[in-house]
């Protein structure tokens, strides 16, 4: 295991250089200049030559393109990402505010998505292709078509219609003010939940459909084991592992995942913040959130793989 | 002289009827409800977006400052927005862009994906490796955030919407080909066409692409919903199209929710149209994948 281990983490240092590359690709080289849109937006004719000149300086876009690359690797090595464009701040600070909220999001959405998700993936592998079956997909895939930021919208409608209730505006953490946190709180994570609990479903259902055709299904049956033994004791545990999987994706996906269920109901976390950063124009955000959610997944990852070796001797071997 | 053959009696059963398109479509109904409503839902918004300035009751770009906030009747079945346009038009012609971003994206993005995974199956070694890391490198991207950062770079713009959607899609498919052209780089036909002498583009192309197209079709339905709401999701976030252009997501964006209490129709339409659309995607898709997919089907 010691050795597995050491293997993953440093597998991970090219990993998270290319992430690195990714997001420094994307942000400088795609057509557009970000001094450009910077100073003056749309009506690029009008900007001043010396004017440009400075901010491509103080950008630091007068130096060759692996300089550039360099030193922002430098500042990111050093938890130094640059500074907002739009309220001057470090761009950590302004992270590190908004994480709780992320956070409590990403995990109550994803509880909330397990409990749905496992059993009604299992009743409706068991009881494949009979209406149980039928009514779990519809509304499973319907969790997947039905965009979130609707049903955000349709939430609040209702709320505001019936009740008189509005989103707040502020964060309250659920250990100052658990009550005022649960309010805030609930529907985001219905919203995002149901989502989630859709894909895991799904996922469940179709893993234990492929493991329910193995042959010692076939052999736990002719012994005359009762369905509930089969299903859940032998099926369910050999089918859990891609299950476990998507759940930690999923997890990882949350925080910069609900992009716009955090924009639907006002809640400041960190998708809003990409999305705040995207229209201020703020680059040096948008660059350091795609940089880390992407480093975010990455870490989740590789618990998830040394959870998987922990509980599967075969991977560490392999 | 007349040649006398003699009499042949051979067994004799009778010949199934040969299958037609009518049975092979009555058959799919009746094994894969879901996947014959999701093929339906499909047609009907196919019909409309094609024939769309011929159904809609009215022009979708037009203001009509006389009839704002009207609600649903008999003249206007969606009511109208806050400028008056016709919510009912604007969501047929609305069809039109979603369809449109769907296909092209995730065809794109497919198609590209698909290429890389088989070159990296193929080829192996190095090539396959270094593939590999990039694709693994673009997965740890969400779908959303990648579309996000590149279309803020790109601008509002439907033909900018459909890279940045087109890009996520890559990696995803790449990953699914690959694996399935490894399996079949393994049998012993591909073997045997490259001892014939068959050179490395004519077994890509004669043997191995030929059976990856189940996967293939598999994950480009797959993603057709996946890329309309993605399209959604952007417009709705003001990076996918712009004003006045008919979207789906953009419908929902701002005005939307600003008027909500006063006129909740500008809101509640699109997104069941998104909905309905992603929806019979997901139901065809799925049952195609129930179909195609080997491991899926009822052993026994």
């Amino acid at each position: 295991m010691g050795n597995y281990l050491a293997k993953r983490l440093l597998l991970i240092i090219p990993t998270l250089l290319g992430v690195a590359a990714v997001v420094f690709v994307i942000m400088r080289v795609i057509p557009g200049d970000v001094a450009l849109l910077i100073l003056g937006g749309d009506q690029a004719g009008h900007i001043d030559k010396a004017q440009l000149a400075a901010m491509h300086h103080q950008l630091g876009l007068d130096q060759p393109l692996l300089t550039q690359f360099g030193v922002w690797l430098w500042g990111v090595a050093h938890f130094d990402f640059g500074t907002s464009l739009w309220t001057g701040r470090p761009v950590i600070e302004e992270l590190v505010g908004r994480l709780p909220l992320s956070l409590e999001l990403a995990i109550l959405a994803t509880i909330v998505s397990v409990l749905l998700a496992i059993p009604f993936g299992v009743l409706a592998a068991a009881r494949r292709d009979t209406w149980i079956d039928y009514l779990i997909r519809v509304v499973s895939i319907g969790g997947l078509a039905i965009p979130s930021f609707w049903v955000g919208i349709l939430i609040i409608l209702l709320l505001v219609i019936y009740f008189g209730w509005g989103p707040p505006l502020e964060y309250t953490p659920p250990w100052i003010d658990p009550w005022a946190n649960f309010q805030q709180m609930v529907w985001p994570v219905v919203t995002v939940g149901y989502r989630y609990a859709a894909v895991t479903t799904r996922m469940t259902r179709s893993t234990l459909l492929e493991v329910l055709g193995d042959d010692y299904i076939r052999t736990a049956w002719a012994k005359g084991l009762r369905e509930r033994a089969v299903v859940v004791r032998h099926a369910l545990r050999n089918a859990m592992l891609p299950v476990i999987t998507l759940i930690g994706t999923e997890f990882a996906f949350f925080f910069g995942g609900p992009v716009v269920t955090e924009t639907v109901f006002t809640l400041n976390g960190v998708g809003r913040f990409v999305v705040d950063a995207v229209a201020h124009r703020d680059y040096p955000v948008v660059q350091a959130l795609v940089f880390l959610i992407a480093f975010g997944f990455v870490i989740v990852n590789l618990v998830i793989d040394l959870t998987y070796a922990w509980l599967d001797p075969r991977i560490r071997y392999r | 002289m007349a040649v006398h053959y003699p009499l042949v009696h051979t067994a004799t059963a009778p010949l199934a009827p040969p299958i037609t398109w009518g049975d092979e479509i009555s058959n799919f109904i009746r094994r894969k409800p879901l996947g014959a409503a999701g093929a339906l839902i499909i047609s009907v918004m196919l019909f409309v977006a094609l024939f769309a300035p011929r159904l809609a009751p009215y022009d979708p770009y037009t203001p009509d400052y006389g009839a704002q906030f009207q609600r649903p009747s008999a003249a206007h079945w969606f009511g109208t927005d806050e400028f008056g346009r016709d919510v009912l038009s604007r969501i047929m012609y609305g069809a039109r862009i979603a369809l449109f971003v769907g296909f092209v994206a995730s065809f794109v993005g497919c198609t590209l994906g698909a290429l890389l995974g088989v070159v990296s199956a193929y080829a192996g070694g190095k090539v396959d490796l270094c593939l590999e890391r990039l694709m693994d490198i673009l997965l740890a991207f969400p779908l959303l955030i990648l579309a996000l950062a590149i279309a803020s770079i790109l601008g509002p713009a439907v033909q900018n919407v459909v890279v940045a959607i087109s890009i996520p899609i890559i990696p995803r498919a790449a990953r699914v080909v690959r694996a399935s052209a490894l399996s079949v780089k393994e049998n012993r036909y591909v073997e045997a066409a490259g001892s014939l002498g068959a050179s490395g583009r004519r077994v890509v192309l004669q043997h191995i692409v030929p059976n990856v197209m189940a996967p293939y079709i598999i994950i480009v339905t797959a993603q057709l919903g996946s890329a309309i709401l993605t399209e959604a999701a952007l417009s709705y976030l003001g990076l996918g199209t712009a004003e006045p252009t008919p979207s789906w997501g953009l419908m929902l964006s701002g005005s939307a929710s600003a008027y909500a209490e006063k006129a909740p129709w500008i809101a509640l339409f699109p997104g069941m149209a998104i909905s309905l659309a992603v929806f019979g995607f997901n139901l065809f898709g799925d049952s195609l994948r129930d179909a195609l997919d080997p491991r899926l089907r009822r052993k026994g």
